[in-house]
């Protein structure tokens, strides 16, 4: 609700001060958007498609199943490699994390998760491609990746 | 057709799994046609303001100025704008494609790039709020000091194999278009 209320008023505000300055760059900014959005339409749709995939079939009583069973290093990589492929959104996520926590999945384990999926963005990669291109999307996801078993491992020995 | 056909084969490959797993287990194919009408219902209220916010920004926002605040001669102070813009509470990642996207074009570094989508991903403030009630204040804070010291290690990277093999394919494709809309706006003004 707050994330639509503030584009929204941003839009608004932007909007009416391209409006008031020139009616023929606001025009131009809706073509823009137009052509954009129609552009990226098809990869929309299917990150909406995988989206549903991995959340219809990988539900948070899954997700728990698979972490919270076993401890040590295989834990931590399929929490990492989880992280990766789901897209959970943080208020669902945080309350899995945390009960993760407290049924005994390691700390090494319960991080890993939780970076690699603010870092790791697999489901949304086909939009990545289209507006960055495939060899920035596929570094940044894959060093995210190392970067969220790194941090697991730090954060692992220091709490 | 071929065009059309290309550009909507991923859409079309999924379909096809929906329909295989429809058939193989069919309450997975009704769960996850669920989270997909309900991810569908929040991005169209949520993604054509953005967009057109992305042409404000194209239209209206220098060159120049994009390239001096997130180019690659920007250094500390750029990361600094980047990671600020990333934390706004603005939604979900798949808002901030299409943003760095514009911000790319108009000649901001890869390094602030990956500052600003792992900043938006991972260190959004009214997520850290969630994530201290749940995870404790120490893991907060240990994350997100760990995070941000590889975000930037990570754009460095990022800029420097990009600077080294840059992507040519993708890069051709921007130029392509610039061109036809130069092309396109010259016509008019004739």
């Amino acid at each position: 609700m707050v994330t639509v209320l503030t584009i929204y008023g941003l839009l608004a505000v932007g909007l009416v001060v391209s409006l008031v300055k020139s009616k023929e760059k606001t025009m131009k900014a809706f073509m823009i958007a137009r052509k954009s959005f129609f552009k990226t339409a098809p990869s929309i749709l299917v990150v909406l498609g995988i989206v549903g995939l991995t959340l219809g079939i990988l539900t948070p009583e899954t997700i728990s199943k698979l972490v919270g069973a076993e401890a040590g290093i295989m834990a931590t990589l399929i929490a990492a490699l989880l992280g990766a492929i789901t897209l959970i959104p943080s208020l669902v996520a945080f309350p899995l994390a945390g009960s993760l926590l407290r049924s005994g999945a390691t700390v090494m384990t319960i991080s890993a998760f939780v970076t690699s999926l603010v870092m790791v963005g697999f489901v949304t990669a086909p939009m990545e491609i289209k507006e960055l291109g495939k060899k920035f999307t596929l570094l940044r996801n894959a060093l995210g990746l190392l970067a969220a078993l790194l941090i697991a491992f730090v954060m692992g020995v220091l709490l | 057709m071929k065009a059309f056909f290309k550009q909507f084969f991923g859409v079309l490959v999924l379909l096809a799994v929906y329909l295989v797993l429809a058939i193989v287990r069919m309450d997975w194919a009704v769960q996850s046609s669920q989270v997909t009408w309900d991810y569908l219902k929040e991005m169209v209220l949520i993604l054509p303001p953005v967009f057109l916010l992305m042409g404000l920004i194209e239209a209206w926002i220098p060159k120049n100025k994009i390239q001096k605040w997130l180019g690659s001669g920007s250094g500390l102070k750029g990361i600094a704008i980047s990671f600020a813009l990333g934390t706004l509470p603005t939604g979900p990642l798949y808002v901030a494609f299409p943003m760095a996207g514009a911000l790319v074009r108009k000649g901001a570094s890869h390094t602030n790039m990956v500052v600003f989508l792992g900043a938006w991903a991972a260190l959004k403030i009214p997520q850290l709020m969630v994530e201290i009630k749940f995870l404790g204040i120490a893991f907060t804070l240990l994350r997100f000091v760990l995070t941000l010291a590889a975000l930037i290690l990570m754009g460095l990277l990022v800029e420097g194999v990009l600077h080294r093999f840059p992507d040519k394919q993708w890069l051709e494709k921007g130029e392509e278009q610039a061109e036809q809309s130069m092309m396109k706006t010259r016509k008019r003004e004739v």
